[in-house]
Protein backbone atom coordinates (compact mmCIF):
# COMPACT_ATOMS: atom_id res chain seq x y z
CA UNK A 1 0.00 0.00 0.00
CA UNK A 2 2.82 2.36 0.86
CA UNK A 3 4.43 1.56 -2.46
CA UNK A 4 1.16 2.26 -4.23
CA UNK A 5 0.86 5.65 -2.60
CA UNK A 6 4.51 6.32 -3.32
CA UNK A 7 4.05 5.35 -6.96
CA UNK A 8 1.05 7.59 -7.37
CA UNK A 9 2.08 10.35 -9.72
CA UNK A 10 -0.10 13.38 -9.39
CA UNK A 11 1.12 14.75 -12.73
CA UNK A 12 0.06 11.61 -14.57
CA UNK A 13 -3.28 11.69 -12.78
CA UNK A 14 -3.75 15.31 -13.81
CA UNK A 15 -2.91 14.62 -17.45
CA UNK A 16 -5.06 11.53 -17.53
CA UNK A 17 -8.11 13.46 -16.33
CA UNK A 18 -7.51 16.35 -18.76
CA UNK A 19 -6.73 14.15 -21.75
CA UNK A 20 -9.49 11.67 -21.09
CA UNK A 21 -12.18 14.30 -20.66
CA UNK A 22 -10.93 16.04 -23.80
CA UNK A 23 -10.93 12.74 -25.69
CA UNK A 24 -14.40 11.96 -24.37
CA UNK A 25 -15.79 15.30 -25.55
CA UNK A 26 -14.11 15.10 -28.96
CA UNK A 27 -15.12 11.50 -29.56
CA UNK A 28 -18.65 12.25 -28.44
CA UNK A 29 -18.95 15.05 -30.93
CA UNK A 30 -17.09 13.56 -33.89
CA UNK A 31 -17.51 9.84 -33.47
CA UNK A 32 -19.99 8.36 -31.03
CA UNK A 33 -22.97 10.56 -31.84
CA UNK A 34 -22.72 10.19 -35.62
CA UNK A 35 -21.96 6.47 -35.31
CA UNK A 36 -24.78 5.72 -32.92
CA UNK A 37 -27.20 7.85 -34.89
CA UNK A 38 -26.23 6.19 -38.16
CA UNK A 39 -26.56 2.74 -36.63
CA UNK A 40 -29.87 3.68 -35.10
CA UNK A 41 -31.17 5.06 -38.39
CA UNK A 42 -30.03 1.95 -40.17
CA UNK A 43 -31.77 -0.29 -37.66
CA UNK A 44 -34.94 1.75 -37.94
CA UNK A 45 -34.66 1.53 -41.72
CA UNK A 46 -34.29 -2.24 -41.58
CA UNK A 47 -37.23 -2.50 -39.21
CA UNK A 48 -39.37 -0.34 -41.49
CA UNK A 49 -38.33 -2.26 -44.55
CA UNK A 50 -39.18 -5.55 -42.88
CA UNK A 51 -42.56 -4.24 -41.79
CA UNK A 52 -43.22 -2.95 -45.31
CA UNK A 53 -42.27 -6.31 -46.81
CA UNK A 54 -44.58 -8.04 -44.35
CA UNK A 55 -47.39 -5.68 -45.28
CA UNK A 56 -46.79 -6.19 -48.97
CA UNK A 57 -46.88 -9.94 -48.43
CA UNK A 58 -50.16 -9.66 -46.58
CA UNK A 59 -51.63 -7.43 -49.26
CA UNK A 60 -50.47 -9.84 -51.91
CA UNK A 61 -52.21 -12.64 -50.07
CA UNK A 62 -55.33 -10.53 -49.81
CA UNK A 63 -55.24 -9.79 -53.51
CA UNK A 64 -54.83 -13.46 -54.35
CA UNK A 65 -57.65 -14.38 -52.04
CA UNK A 66 -59.80 -11.66 -53.57
CA UNK A 67 -59.16 -12.76 -57.11
CA UNK A 68 -59.85 -16.34 -56.19
CA UNK A 69 -63.07 -15.29 -54.57
CA UNK A 70 -64.02 -13.31 -57.66
CA UNK A 71 -63.26 -16.26 -59.88
CA UNK A 72 -65.38 -18.51 -57.72
CA UNK A 73 -68.21 -16.04 -57.78
CA UNK A 74 -68.01 -15.71 -61.54
CA UNK A 75 -68.04 -19.44 -61.90
CA UNK A 76 -71.04 -19.75 -59.63
CA UNK A 77 -72.82 -17.02 -61.55
CA UNK A 78 -72.18 -18.76 -64.83
CA UNK A 79 -73.52 -21.98 -63.42
CA UNK A 80 -76.60 -20.19 -62.16
CA UNK A 81 -77.13 -18.49 -65.49
CA UNK A 82 -76.81 -21.73 -67.39
CA UNK A 83 -79.17 -23.44 -65.02
CA UNK A 84 -81.69 -20.69 -65.35
CA UNK A 85 -81.44 -20.76 -69.12
CA UNK A 86 -81.96 -24.47 -69.11
CA UNK A 87 -84.94 -24.12 -66.85
CA UNK A 88 -86.41 -21.42 -69.04
CA UNK A 89 -85.90 -23.56 -72.09
CA UNK A 90 -87.54 -26.55 -70.49
CA UNK A 91 -90.39 -24.44 -69.26
CA UNK A 92 -90.88 -22.88 -72.63
CA UNK A 93 -90.91 -26.23 -74.32
CA UNK A 94 -93.35 -27.71 -71.84
CA UNK A 95 -95.48 -24.58 -71.93
CA UNK A 96 -95.71 -24.57 -75.70
CA UNK A 97 -96.42 -28.27 -75.73
CA UNK A 98 -99.29 -27.82 -73.32
CA UNK A 99 -100.61 -24.86 -75.20
CA UNK A 100 -100.45 -26.74 -78.44
CA UNK A 101 -102.25 -29.63 -76.88
CA UNK A 102 -104.93 -27.37 -75.45
CA UNK A 103 -105.31 -25.65 -78.80
CA UNK A 104 -105.47 -28.93 -80.64
CA UNK A 105 -108.00 -30.29 -78.22
CA UNK A 106 -110.04 -27.18 -78.60
CA UNK A 107 -109.84 -27.37 -82.37
CA UNK A 108 -110.71 -31.04 -82.36
CA UNK A 109 -113.66 -30.37 -80.10
CA UNK A 110 -114.80 -27.55 -82.29
CA UNK A 111 -114.42 -29.72 -85.35
CA UNK A 112 -116.28 -32.52 -83.68
CA UNK A 113 -119.02 -30.13 -82.63
CA UNK A 114 -119.17 -28.75 -86.14
CA UNK A 115 -119.28 -32.23 -87.61
CA UNK A 116 -121.96 -33.16 -85.12
CA UNK A 117 -124.09 -30.16 -85.91
CA UNK A 118 -123.54 -30.64 -89.66
CA UNK A 119 -124.45 -34.22 -89.24
CA UNK A 120 -127.55 -33.30 -87.32
CA UNK A 121 -128.44 -30.70 -89.83
CA UNK A 122 -127.86 -33.12 -92.67
CA UNK A 123 -129.89 -35.83 -90.94
CA UNK A 124 -132.64 -33.32 -90.21
CA UNK A 125 -132.55 -32.24 -93.82
CA UNK A 126 -132.65 -35.78 -95.04
CA UNK A 127 -135.45 -36.49 -92.62
CA UNK A 128 -137.41 -33.54 -93.89
CA UNK A 129 -136.77 -34.49 -97.49
CA UNK A 130 -137.57 -38.12 -96.74
CA UNK A 131 -140.69 -36.98 -94.95
CA UNK A 132 -141.71 -34.75 -97.83
CA UNK A 133 -140.91 -37.41 -100.32
CA UNK A 134 -142.79 -39.95 -98.26
CA UNK A 135 -145.69 -37.61 -97.95
CA UNK A 136 -145.56 -36.96 -101.69
CA UNK A 137 -145.29 -40.64 -102.44
CA UNK A 138 -147.89 -41.43 -99.93
CA UNK A 139 -150.13 -38.78 -101.44
CA UNK A 140 -149.61 -40.20 -104.92
CA UNK A 141 -150.06 -43.74 -103.73
CA UNK A 142 -153.02 -42.88 -101.63
CA UNK A 143 -154.44 -40.90 -104.50
CA UNK A 144 -153.95 -43.88 -106.85
CA UNK A 145 -155.01 -46.56 -104.37
CA UNK A 146 -157.93 -44.71 -103.15
CA UNK A 147 -159.16 -44.40 -106.58
CA UNK A 148 -161.06 -47.68 -106.35
CA UNK A 149 -162.65 -49.54 -103.60
CA UNK A 150 -160.67 -52.75 -103.86
CA UNK A 151 -157.47 -51.12 -103.55
CA UNK A 152 -158.66 -49.14 -100.59
CA UNK A 153 -159.60 -52.32 -98.86
CA UNK A 154 -156.34 -54.01 -99.68
CA UNK A 155 -154.42 -51.19 -98.25
CA UNK A 156 -156.28 -51.37 -95.08
CA UNK A 157 -155.57 -55.03 -94.96
CA UNK A 158 -151.84 -54.56 -95.59
CA UNK A 159 -151.58 -51.92 -93.05
CA UNK A 160 -153.26 -53.99 -90.52
CA UNK A 161 -150.93 -56.81 -91.43
CA UNK A 162 -147.99 -54.61 -90.85
CA UNK A 163 -149.28 -53.48 -87.54
CA UNK A 164 -149.57 -57.08 -86.50
CA UNK A 165 -146.02 -57.67 -87.58
CA UNK A 166 -144.87 -54.77 -85.59
CA UNK B 1 -3.90 -17.91 -41.72
CA UNK B 2 -2.46 -14.42 -42.00
CA UNK B 3 -3.63 -13.15 -38.66
CA UNK B 4 -2.16 -15.86 -36.40
CA UNK B 5 1.13 -15.41 -38.19
CA UNK B 6 1.03 -11.68 -37.57
CA UNK B 7 0.26 -12.29 -33.93
CA UNK B 8 3.14 -14.73 -33.57
CA UNK B 9 5.41 -12.27 -35.27
CA UNK B 10 4.38 -9.53 -32.89
CA UNK B 11 4.90 -11.72 -29.86
CA UNK B 12 8.27 -12.85 -31.14
CA UNK B 13 9.14 -9.19 -31.57
CA UNK B 14 8.08 -8.45 -27.99
CA UNK B 15 10.26 -11.19 -26.68
CA UNK B 16 13.21 -10.22 -28.87
CA UNK B 17 13.07 -6.62 -27.76
CA UNK B 18 12.80 -7.71 -24.18
CA UNK B 19 15.87 -9.87 -24.65
CA UNK B 20 18.05 -7.14 -26.06
CA UNK B 21 17.06 -4.80 -23.27
CA UNK B 22 18.03 -7.37 -20.66
CA UNK B 23 21.27 -7.97 -22.44
CA UNK B 24 22.16 -4.30 -22.31
CA UNK B 25 21.13 -3.82 -18.73
CA UNK B 26 23.49 -6.61 -17.81
CA UNK B 27 26.52 -4.54 -18.62
CA UNK B 28 25.36 -1.46 -16.79
CA UNK B 29 25.44 -2.44 -13.20
CA UNK B 30 28.22 -4.89 -12.59
CA UNK B 31 28.52 -6.63 -9.31
CA UNK B 32 24.84 -7.32 -8.92
CA UNK B 33 23.57 -10.77 -9.59
CA UNK B 34 21.21 -11.39 -12.42
CA UNK B 35 18.11 -11.92 -10.29
CA UNK B 36 18.28 -8.48 -8.66
CA UNK B 37 19.08 -7.03 -12.03
CA UNK B 38 15.97 -8.52 -13.62
CA UNK B 39 13.88 -7.49 -10.65
CA UNK B 40 15.06 -3.92 -10.97
CA UNK B 41 14.48 -3.94 -14.69
CA UNK B 42 10.91 -5.10 -14.22
CA UNK B 43 10.31 -2.49 -11.53
CA UNK B 44 11.72 0.13 -13.82
CA UNK B 45 9.52 -1.02 -16.66
CA UNK B 46 6.39 -0.84 -14.53
CA UNK B 47 7.08 2.77 -13.69
CA UNK B 48 6.43 5.79 -15.78
CA UNK B 49 9.42 7.34 -17.47
CA UNK B 50 10.58 10.79 -18.51
CA UNK B 51 12.07 9.31 -21.70
CA UNK B 52 10.54 7.50 -24.61
CA UNK B 53 13.22 4.89 -25.12
CA UNK B 54 13.21 2.44 -27.98
CA UNK B 55 16.35 0.56 -27.02
CA UNK B 56 19.76 1.09 -25.53
CA UNK B 57 23.21 0.05 -26.66
CA UNK B 58 26.37 -0.36 -24.66
CA UNK B 59 29.73 0.65 -26.10
CA UNK B 60 33.09 -0.94 -25.31
CA UNK B 61 33.63 1.33 -22.27
CA UNK B 62 30.47 0.01 -20.66
CA UNK B 63 28.66 3.26 -21.27
CA UNK B 64 24.99 3.00 -22.22
CA UNK B 65 23.68 4.91 -25.20
CA UNK B 66 19.92 5.25 -25.18
CA UNK B 67 18.07 5.53 -28.43
CA UNK B 68 14.81 7.35 -27.95
CA UNK B 69 13.18 10.68 -27.39
CA UNK B 70 13.64 12.94 -24.40
CA UNK B 71 10.29 14.27 -23.19
CA UNK B 72 9.44 17.67 -21.75
CA UNK B 73 9.62 18.02 -17.98
CA UNK B 74 7.10 20.38 -16.43
CA UNK B 75 7.57 21.11 -12.72
CA UNK B 76 5.70 23.31 -10.33
CA UNK B 77 8.26 24.48 -7.78
CA UNK B 78 7.43 28.04 -6.77
CA UNK B 79 6.68 28.78 -10.39
CA UNK B 80 6.45 26.75 -13.57
CA UNK B 81 9.69 25.10 -14.71
CA UNK B 82 9.77 23.60 -18.18
CA UNK B 83 12.83 21.87 -19.62
CA UNK B 84 13.75 18.82 -21.66
CA UNK B 85 14.39 15.58 -19.84
CA UNK B 86 17.64 15.28 -21.82
CA UNK B 87 19.14 17.53 -19.14
CA UNK B 88 19.10 14.60 -16.75
CA UNK B 89 21.13 12.41 -19.12
CA UNK B 90 19.13 9.42 -17.98
CA UNK B 91 19.59 10.20 -14.32
CA UNK B 92 23.33 10.56 -14.57
CA UNK B 93 23.46 14.34 -14.23
CA UNK B 94 21.88 17.05 -12.15
CA UNK B 95 19.61 19.37 -14.08
CA UNK B 96 19.87 23.03 -13.23
CA UNK B 97 16.90 25.27 -14.02
CA UNK B 98 16.59 28.89 -12.85
CA UNK B 99 19.05 28.25 -10.04
CA UNK B 100 17.21 25.17 -8.79
CA UNK B 101 18.76 21.72 -9.03
CA UNK B 102 16.82 18.58 -9.78
CA UNK B 103 17.84 14.99 -9.95
CA UNK B 104 16.18 11.93 -11.45
CA UNK B 105 16.18 8.98 -9.07
CA UNK B 106 14.22 5.81 -9.87
CA UNK B 107 12.13 7.65 -12.47
CA UNK B 108 11.18 10.34 -9.99
CA UNK B 109 12.36 13.94 -9.85
CA UNK B 110 13.77 15.23 -6.55
CA UNK B 111 15.00 18.66 -5.64
CA UNK B 112 18.65 18.64 -4.76
CA UNK B 113 21.78 20.80 -4.49
CA UNK B 114 24.41 21.42 -7.14
CA UNK B 115 26.20 18.13 -6.31
CA UNK B 116 23.04 16.09 -6.57
CA UNK B 117 23.13 14.74 -3.02
CA UNK B 118 20.23 12.57 -2.03
CA UNK B 119 19.60 11.89 1.62
CA UNK B 120 17.90 8.65 2.57
CA UNK B 121 15.77 7.60 5.49
CA UNK B 122 16.12 4.30 7.30
CA UNK B 123 14.38 2.30 4.58
CA UNK B 124 16.54 3.72 1.81
CA UNK B 125 13.82 6.10 0.64
CA UNK B 126 14.97 9.54 -0.48
CA UNK B 127 13.90 12.32 1.87
CA UNK B 128 14.50 15.13 -0.62
CA UNK B 129 11.64 17.42 -1.59
CA UNK B 130 9.61 16.24 -4.58
CA UNK B 131 8.29 19.13 -6.66
CA UNK B 132 4.88 18.73 -8.30
CA UNK B 133 5.63 16.93 -11.53
CA UNK B 134 3.34 17.66 -14.49
CA UNK B 135 5.81 16.30 -17.03
CA UNK B 136 4.72 14.88 -20.34
CA UNK B 137 5.95 11.41 -19.48
CA UNK B 138 6.00 8.27 -21.59
CA UNK B 139 2.53 7.36 -20.34
CA UNK B 140 1.17 10.80 -21.20
CA UNK B 141 2.64 10.50 -24.69
CA UNK B 142 1.01 7.09 -25.11
CA UNK B 143 -2.31 8.49 -23.91
CA UNK B 144 -2.08 11.26 -26.47
CA UNK B 145 -1.12 8.78 -29.20
CA UNK B 146 -3.99 6.47 -28.23
CA UNK B 147 -6.37 9.41 -28.08
CA UNK B 148 -5.39 10.56 -31.54
CA UNK B 149 -5.64 7.02 -32.86
CA UNK B 150 -9.13 6.64 -31.41
CA UNK B 151 -10.18 10.01 -32.77
CA UNK B 152 -8.93 9.19 -36.24
CA UNK B 153 -10.33 5.67 -36.20
CA UNK B 154 -13.82 6.48 -35.05
CA UNK B 155 -14.31 9.80 -36.75
CA UNK B 156 -13.38 8.10 -40.03
CA UNK B 157 -15.87 5.37 -39.17
CA UNK B 158 -18.50 8.04 -38.54
CA UNK B 159 -17.66 9.65 -41.87
CA UNK B 160 -17.84 6.35 -43.72
CA UNK B 161 -21.42 6.02 -42.49
CA UNK B 162 -22.36 9.35 -43.96
CA UNK B 163 -20.68 8.53 -47.26
CA UNK B 164 -21.71 4.94 -47.59
CA UNK B 165 -25.38 4.86 -46.74
CA UNK B 166 -24.90 3.74 -43.14
CA UNK B 167 -22.88 0.70 -44.08
CA UNK B 168 -19.44 0.46 -42.46
CA UNK B 169 -16.39 -0.15 -44.59
CA UNK B 170 -12.88 -1.35 -43.85
CA UNK B 171 -11.96 -1.20 -40.17
CA UNK B 172 -15.47 -0.13 -39.33
CA UNK B 173 -16.60 -3.67 -40.02
CA UNK B 174 -14.41 -4.82 -37.18
CA UNK B 175 -15.23 -2.02 -34.75
CA UNK B 176 -18.93 -1.63 -35.41
CA UNK B 177 -19.93 -4.96 -33.83
CA UNK B 178 -17.90 -4.01 -30.75
CA UNK B 179 -19.66 -0.64 -30.53
CA UNK B 180 -22.99 -2.42 -30.92
CA UNK B 181 -22.03 -5.00 -28.32
CA UNK B 182 -21.24 -2.24 -25.83
CA UNK B 183 -24.54 -0.59 -26.63
CA UNK B 184 -26.74 -3.69 -26.51
CA UNK B 185 -25.09 -5.97 -23.99
CA UNK B 186 -23.37 -3.53 -21.68
CA UNK B 187 -25.26 -0.24 -21.74
CA UNK B 188 -28.83 -1.29 -22.46
CA UNK B 189 -28.54 -4.46 -20.40
CA UNK B 190 -27.34 -2.63 -17.28
CA UNK B 191 -28.76 0.88 -17.57
CA UNK B 192 -31.97 0.28 -19.44
CA UNK B 193 -33.52 1.36 -22.69
CA UNK B 194 -34.59 4.75 -21.38
CA UNK B 195 -31.40 6.26 -20.05
CA UNK B 196 -28.49 4.43 -21.64
CA UNK B 197 -27.92 7.04 -24.29
CA UNK B 198 -26.26 9.69 -22.16
CA UNK B 199 -23.76 7.19 -20.75
CA UNK B 200 -22.82 5.73 -24.12
CA UNK B 201 -20.02 8.20 -25.01
CA UNK B 202 -18.26 7.56 -21.70
CA UNK B 203 -18.63 3.78 -21.89
CA UNK B 204 -17.39 3.60 -25.47
CA UNK B 205 -14.49 5.93 -24.82
CA UNK B 206 -13.39 4.18 -21.66
CA UNK B 207 -13.63 0.75 -23.27
CA UNK B 208 -11.59 1.56 -26.33
CA UNK B 209 -9.15 3.72 -24.34
CA UNK B 210 -8.38 0.93 -21.89
CA UNK B 211 -8.34 -1.77 -24.54
CA UNK B 212 -5.98 0.11 -26.84
CA UNK B 213 -3.64 1.08 -24.01
CA UNK B 214 -3.64 -2.51 -22.75
CA UNK B 215 -2.71 -3.69 -26.22
CA UNK B 216 0.00 -1.06 -26.53
CA UNK B 217 1.35 -2.38 -23.26
CA UNK B 218 1.98 -5.73 -24.97
CA UNK B 219 3.93 -4.20 -27.84
CA UNK B 220 7.72 -3.81 -27.81
CA UNK B 221 7.19 -0.15 -26.88
CA UNK B 222 6.69 -1.53 -23.41
CA UNK B 223 4.40 1.14 -22.10
CA UNK B 224 2.48 0.25 -19.00
CA UNK B 225 -0.15 2.98 -18.89
CA UNK B 226 -3.17 1.07 -17.60
CA UNK B 227 -0.92 -0.64 -15.06
CA UNK B 228 -0.27 2.72 -13.46
CA UNK B 229 -2.23 3.50 -10.34
CA UNK B 230 -2.62 7.19 -11.21
CA UNK B 231 -4.25 6.38 -14.54
CA UNK B 232 -6.70 3.86 -13.12
CA UNK B 233 -7.48 6.24 -10.26
CA UNK B 234 -8.34 8.97 -12.74
CA UNK B 235 -10.65 6.63 -14.67
CA UNK B 236 -12.33 5.37 -11.52
CA UNK B 237 -12.72 8.92 -10.24
CA UNK B 238 -14.56 9.83 -13.44
CA UNK B 239 -16.84 6.83 -12.97
CA UNK B 240 -17.45 7.94 -9.37
CA UNK B 241 -18.25 11.51 -10.41
CA UNK B 242 -20.58 10.48 -13.23
CA UNK B 243 -22.35 7.90 -11.05
CA UNK B 244 -23.08 10.34 -8.26
CA UNK B 245 -23.83 13.35 -10.43
CA UNK B 246 -26.44 11.43 -12.42
CA UNK B 247 -27.84 9.72 -9.32
CA UNK B 248 -31.61 9.88 -9.12
CA UNK B 249 -33.73 10.49 -6.06
CA UNK B 250 -34.24 6.76 -5.73
CA UNK B 251 -30.50 6.18 -5.78
CA UNK B 252 -29.86 8.59 -2.91
CA UNK B 253 -32.87 7.31 -1.07
CA UNK B 254 -31.42 3.84 -1.35
CA UNK B 255 -28.19 5.09 0.21
CA UNK B 256 -29.67 7.09 3.08
CA UNK B 257 -32.96 5.28 3.61
CA UNK B 258 -32.48 1.75 2.29
CA UNK B 259 -35.46 0.25 4.06
CA UNK B 260 -37.97 2.89 2.95
CA UNK B 261 -41.35 2.54 4.56
CA UNK B 262 -40.80 -1.13 5.26
CA UNK B 263 -40.12 -0.44 8.92
CA UNK B 264 -41.26 2.14 11.53
CA UNK B 265 -38.78 4.94 12.30
CA UNK B 266 -37.85 3.70 15.76
CA UNK B 267 -36.83 0.38 14.28
CA UNK B 268 -34.82 2.00 11.54
CA UNK B 269 -32.65 4.14 13.85
CA UNK B 270 -30.85 1.15 15.33
CA UNK B 271 -30.25 -0.51 11.97
CA UNK B 272 -29.31 2.68 10.17
CA UNK B 273 -26.46 3.41 12.57
CA UNK B 274 -24.74 0.48 10.90
CA UNK B 275 -26.44 0.37 7.49
CA UNK B 276 -26.06 3.96 6.30
CA UNK B 277 -22.29 4.17 6.89
CA UNK B 278 -21.93 0.89 4.99
CA UNK B 279 -23.95 2.26 2.08
CA UNK B 280 -21.90 5.47 2.04
CA UNK B 281 -18.69 3.49 2.20
CA UNK B 282 -20.01 1.41 -0.69
CA UNK B 283 -20.17 4.51 -2.87
CA UNK B 284 -16.40 4.81 -2.57
CA UNK B 285 -15.53 1.14 -2.51
CA UNK B 286 -17.15 0.45 -5.88
CA UNK B 287 -14.89 2.77 -7.94
CA UNK B 288 -11.95 1.87 -5.67
CA UNK B 289 -12.40 -1.78 -6.65
CA UNK B 290 -12.43 -0.68 -10.29
CA UNK B 291 -9.12 1.13 -10.03
CA UNK B 292 -7.38 -1.64 -8.06
CA UNK B 293 -8.69 -4.37 -10.38
CA UNK B 294 -7.42 -2.78 -13.56
CA UNK B 295 -4.12 -1.72 -12.01
CA UNK B 296 -3.44 -5.10 -10.40
CA UNK B 297 -4.36 -7.14 -13.46
CA UNK B 298 -2.25 -5.17 -15.88
CA UNK B 299 0.71 -4.91 -13.51
CA UNK B 300 0.55 -8.60 -12.67
CA UNK B 301 0.41 -9.48 -16.36
CA UNK B 302 3.52 -7.42 -17.09
CA UNK B 303 5.39 -8.80 -14.10
CA UNK B 304 4.61 -12.41 -15.00
CA UNK B 305 5.45 -11.90 -18.64
CA UNK B 306 8.73 -10.14 -17.99
CA UNK B 307 9.74 -12.56 -15.25
CA UNK B 308 9.23 -15.46 -17.63
CA UNK B 309 11.32 -13.72 -20.26
CA UNK B 310 13.90 -13.03 -17.56
CA UNK B 311 14.02 -16.74 -16.70
CA UNK B 312 15.60 -17.38 -20.08
CA UNK B 313 18.68 -15.45 -18.95
CA UNK B 314 18.75 -17.08 -15.56
CA UNK B 315 18.53 -20.65 -16.86
CA UNK B 316 20.79 -20.10 -19.87
CA UNK B 317 20.33 -23.74 -20.86
CA UNK B 318 18.85 -25.70 -23.72
CA UNK B 319 16.01 -26.86 -21.55
CA UNK B 320 15.20 -23.77 -19.53
CA UNK B 321 15.39 -21.33 -22.42
CA UNK B 322 12.79 -22.92 -24.69
CA UNK B 323 10.65 -23.75 -21.67
CA UNK B 324 10.58 -20.13 -20.54
CA UNK B 325 10.05 -19.05 -24.09
CA UNK B 326 7.06 -21.37 -24.46
CA UNK B 327 5.64 -20.22 -21.17
CA UNK B 328 6.02 -16.54 -21.93
CA UNK B 329 4.54 -17.15 -25.35
CA UNK B 330 1.49 -18.77 -23.79
CA UNK B 331 1.19 -16.01 -21.19
CA UNK B 332 1.46 -13.41 -23.96
CA UNK B 333 -1.53 -14.99 -25.69
CA UNK B 334 -3.43 -14.93 -22.42
CA UNK B 335 -2.41 -11.30 -21.92
CA UNK B 336 -3.97 -10.40 -25.27
CA UNK B 337 -7.20 -11.86 -23.92
CA UNK B 338 -6.75 -10.15 -20.56
CA UNK B 339 -6.25 -6.82 -22.31
CA UNK B 340 -9.71 -7.13 -23.82
CA UNK B 341 -11.23 -8.72 -20.76
CA UNK B 342 -10.11 -5.99 -18.37
CA UNK B 343 -11.42 -3.28 -20.69
CA UNK B 344 -14.71 -5.19 -20.84
CA UNK B 345 -14.91 -5.66 -17.06
CA UNK B 346 -14.16 -2.01 -16.38
CA UNK B 347 -16.81 -0.87 -18.86
CA UNK B 348 -19.29 -3.46 -17.66
CA UNK B 349 -18.95 -2.49 -13.99
CA UNK B 350 -19.05 1.22 -14.82
CA UNK B 351 -22.30 0.57 -16.69
CA UNK B 352 -23.60 -1.42 -13.73
CA UNK B 353 -22.91 1.49 -11.35
CA UNK B 354 -24.50 3.93 -13.78
CA UNK B 355 -27.45 1.57 -13.87
CA UNK B 356 -27.77 1.74 -10.08
CA UNK B 357 -27.51 5.53 -10.19
CA UNK B 358 -30.11 6.07 -12.88
CA UNK B 359 -32.57 3.52 -11.58
CA UNK B 360 -36.05 4.78 -10.87
CA UNK B 361 -38.66 2.76 -9.09
CA UNK B 362 -42.31 3.03 -9.94
CA UNK B 363 -43.91 4.85 -7.02
CA UNK B 364 -45.37 2.37 -4.58
CA UNK B 365 -44.18 -0.55 -6.66
CA UNK B 366 -42.20 -2.23 -3.91
CA UNK B 367 -45.05 -1.98 -1.47
CA UNK B 368 -47.36 -3.67 -3.91
CA UNK B 369 -44.99 -6.61 -3.92
CA UNK B 370 -44.93 -6.64 -0.14
CA UNK B 371 -48.68 -6.46 0.03
CA UNK B 372 -48.97 -9.40 -2.32
CA UNK B 373 -46.58 -11.42 -0.22
CA UNK B 374 -48.58 -10.66 2.91
CA UNK B 375 -51.72 -12.20 1.49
Amino acid sequence: MEKLVNDFSFGLFFWQIILFVLLLLLLRKFAWKPILNAVNDREEGIKDALAAAENAKKEMQNVTADSEKLLKEARAEREALLKEAREIKDKMISDSKEQAKVEGDKMIKQAQAAIESEKKAAVADIKNQVAELSVDIAEKIIKEQLSNKDKQLKLVDDMLGDIKLN
Amino acid sequence: MRKPFLLKFLLAAILLFGNSSFANEKEVEKGKDKKTEIKEFIEHHLQDSHYFNFYGTTDEHGKVHHVGLPLPVILWDNGLKVFSSSKFHHGEEVAEVDGNHYVLYHSKIYKTDAEGTISYDGEHHPTNVRPLDFSITKSVVMMIVTGLLLLWLFSSLAKSYAKNNSIPTGMGRFFEPIVLYIRDDIAIANIGEKKYKRYMPFLLTVFFFIWFLNMFGLTPLGVNVTGNIAVTTALALLVFIITNLTGTKDYWKHVFDPLGDGMPWYGKIIIYIILVPIEILGLFIKPFALLIRLYANMTAGHVVLMSLVGLIFIFKSWVGGPLSFGLSFAISLIEVLVALLQAYIFTMLAALYFGFASEEHDPGHEFDDDAELAH
